[in-house]
């Protein structure tokens, strides 16, 4: 047969200026870490980065670095470093990845960012185990190798409702950190600033949640795939202005795509829901494995998960101890089969593909019998993938192909 | 109806099948081969084996359509390729039309297919990457055994008693093997243990409905598995007159059908 041409997904133009105020981000944490006078804090993707900003640190966040470690293809090569020392390759390929780029002295920054040369050192390692016990592992790891204090949140979990109980010990061991790090940055937490910082995080995430709820319309003007890239300002930059200045942009473009009628797959015939973590360093083979089968894999807990409607400027740092316990990945699995029933209904989804992760068993939602549930409750019907986030070596190329592509027929056999 | 031949070709990991069907749907010519390292070539012997077998010549082919592994690489057939999950599907319930668990065990993977009434596929599931009860398991544990694969399946029945295997590792099973021959426990029943956590590997995959179909060239080639699965099942399990084929079948079937569309 003749090769047809392959749909492709289209191409988001604000994407641009994201990576121009990504360079800066990066550029400005370099420049704090050689400065005499600033602070840099390292910080857990859904840690309490806006009490850090408003405190005047420049914030790292290593699961960014390893996310940008496994979308290189860097990590599968760097995970055995950590291995070897007694790191599993059982457990977070982020925290074996990084530790492993660290120890081989290397990073993607380098070849991203000319003059960067690694991440920037630490004055304070700060974690929140809302998403799992890896992270303070992790940066326990570190605080051992390079001297630095380690603080953090230690979070309820697989609860339904998010009680006062809950929301107070939250807030009292977030309030618990202010003393170590007032004295580590030498200021005192300044608390018009910190709801200034509240503010424009609570617009961030806003602007976040519309700019994914663009893909309820049909055909969805963007994708999963593009929302795992374009989420890179929601958490490494929220709390800035950037970050509220670029998903205005981003939204803009997209509501264009709505009013023109255009999606970003090509003659969109089936609507997919991700559940669980991107496979990174198959990022752009499987945006064209779906997009070739007319496939839209256009929502995700994933990418949802950076969207906090709780934060509250008027009561600070209680609204930031409600909005990092209001998050999927902590809560019960009631609690995740109803959120993604509401999630199958407002985007109008064919199939769910659950992407379980062999190091990731928190962000692996298919372990517990909810796949089955959901589709005997919803009549979706669903597949799961084996992989991993990071570590290739746990990834099948050639089973996830056979399977996408079996999956899609069953959705064409069941709409005859 | 669509006048003409129909040719489906299966290109699995481990072997390559092919079939030629009437319009009618009758099987007139088959050929089975071991996938090597060429699969194009592979699947050129196999066509011209069926196609003699049918007595039909190859410009009398109205269709092909290729599944399997290989299937993006043959040359000469004539419409889209189809996953092996659905032609599998599609072989099994032309052989018995009504709804359906479908296990198929192949040489590298195992998987649960379940139909409705209709024949349209309800869900499926592959084996996780892992050998375990699959056709590789057993010619591992045939390679540690240095028994010929062909005399397992006899020597498995003969066994007056069974060695369980505990664990579901390819690894470990080949430890626990070499463990029972150090105790000089009897190979015939360490044979049945292997052929016994296969059928349990697989059965552990999902929940079974009514009717179940065994397909695949491990079963059709060990007879003893089909036995032993209807003793751990507690019924009857169907076998397509060539569980080995029945990939091919589906894509002969996907071939006529897509004809008949365009016409």
């Amino acid at each position: 047969m003749a090769p047809e041409k392959q749909p492709q997904r289209k191409k988001i133009e604000a994407t641009g200026q994201m990576m121009q105020i990504m360079a800066d981000y990066f550029y400005d944490l370099n420049e704090a870490a050689a400065s005499p006078t600033r602070k840099v804090a390292w910080c857990t993707s859904v840690g309490p980065a806006e009490l850090l900003r408003a405190m005047g640190f420049a914030v790292h966040f290593p699961e960014n670095h390893a996310a940008m470690l496994g979308a290189t293809r860097m990590a599968t090569e760097l995970i055995p470093e950590a291995n070897t020392m007694g790191y599993s390759p059982e457990i977070c390929s982020y925290l074996t990845a990084d530790i492993g780029a660290y120890l081989k002295g290397v990073s993607p920054l380098a070849k991203a960012y000319p003059g960067i040369d690694a991440p920037p050192q630490p004055d304070v390692l700060v974690y929140n185990t809302n998403q799992c016990r890896d992270v303070q592992d992790w940066f326990s790891w570190y605080a051992r190798e390079l001297k630095v204090p380690c603080i953090g949140i230690s979070s309820p979990k697989n609860f339904t409702e998010l009680t006062d109980i809950l929301i107070d010990d939250v807030c009292q061991q977030m309030e618990a950190l202010i003393p170590t790090l007032e004295e580590i940055s030498g200021t005192k937490l300044d608390m018009a600033k910190l709801q200034e910082t509240v503010a424009r995080s609570r617009e961030c995430t806003e602007l976040w949640r519309q700019v994914l709820e663009t893909a309820a319309n049909t055909p969805a003007p963007l994708t999963f795939f593009d929302g795992t890239i374009h989420m890179g300002p929601a958490v490494v930059l929220r709390g800035t202005q950037q970050a509220v200045d670029y998903y205005q942009q981003l939204l803009a473009e997209l509501q264009q795509r709505i009013a023109a009628g255009e999606g970003a797959i090509e003659g969109e015939q089936h609507r997919i829901y991700w559940e669980g973590m991107p496979v990174w360093g198959r990022l752009r083979q499987h945006s064209e494995l779906f997009a070739g089968l007319q496939a839209s894999v256009l929502v995700s807990t994933y990418c949802s998960s950076w969207i906090f409607p709780d934060f509250d400027a008027a009561d600070p740092i209680r609204s930031m101890a409600k909005a990092y316990l209001s998050l999927f990945i902590v809560r019960s699995d009631a609690y995740k089969e109803a959120y993604i029933t509401q999630m199958l209904k407002k985007f109008k989804i064919d199939g769910i593909i659950y992407h379980d992760a062999k190091t990731c068993p928190c962000n692996s939602n298919s372990r517990y019998g909810l796949p089955q549930r959901l589709e005997q409750q919803t009549g979706i019907p669903s597949l799961v993938i084996s992989g991993d986030l990071n570590d290739l070596r746990c990834v099948s190329d050639e089973q996830t192909r056979t399977n996408v592509e079996a999956f899609i027929e069953q959705l064409e056999e069941k709409r005859c | 109806m669509t006048q003409g031949f129909f040719v489906g070709l299966d290109l699995g990991a481990s072997r390559t099948k092919v079939v030629v069907i009437d319009d009618q749907g009758r099987l007139l010519g088959h050929a089975v081969k071991k996938s090597g390292i060429n699969f194009a070539a592979t699947a050129a012997i196999c066509l011209e084996a069926s196609l003699s077998q049918a007595g039909v010549k190859r410009e009398e082919i109205a269709a092909a359509v290729a599944t399997g592994y290989g299937r993006n690489n043959v040359v000469f057939i004539t419409e889209q390729s189809k996953t092996e999950i659905g032609c599998h599907a599609r072989g099994c319930f032309h052989c018995f039309p009504t709804a359906l668990t479908i296990i198929d065990i192949g040489g590298q993977d195992n998987k649960i297919i379940k139909l409705d009434a209709q024949g349209k596929r309800d869900s499926f599931k592959m084996n996780r990457k892992c050998a375990a009860g699959t056709g590789a398991f057993l010619e591992e544990m045939s390679a540690r055994l240095d028994i010929p694969l062909t005399e397992m399946n006899d020597l498995a029945r003969q066994a007056t008693e069974m060695i369980k295997l505990g664990s579901y590792c390819t690894v470990f099973s080949a430890t626990e093997v070499l463990e029972n021959i150090r105790h000089g426990k009897p190979v015939a029943a360490i044979i049945k243990g292997i052929f016994y956590s296969m059928i349990q590997r697989v059965l552990e995959m999902d929940a079974l409905t009514e009717k179940v179909v065994l397909s695949g060239g491990v079963v059709a080639h060990n007879p003893y598995l089909v036995e032993m699965a209807e003793e751990l099942i507690g019924r009857q399990v169907l076998l397509p007159e060539f569980p080995q084929l029945t990939g091919a079948l589906g894509a002969a079937l996907y071939a006529r059908e897509a004809t008949s569309c365009e016409v």
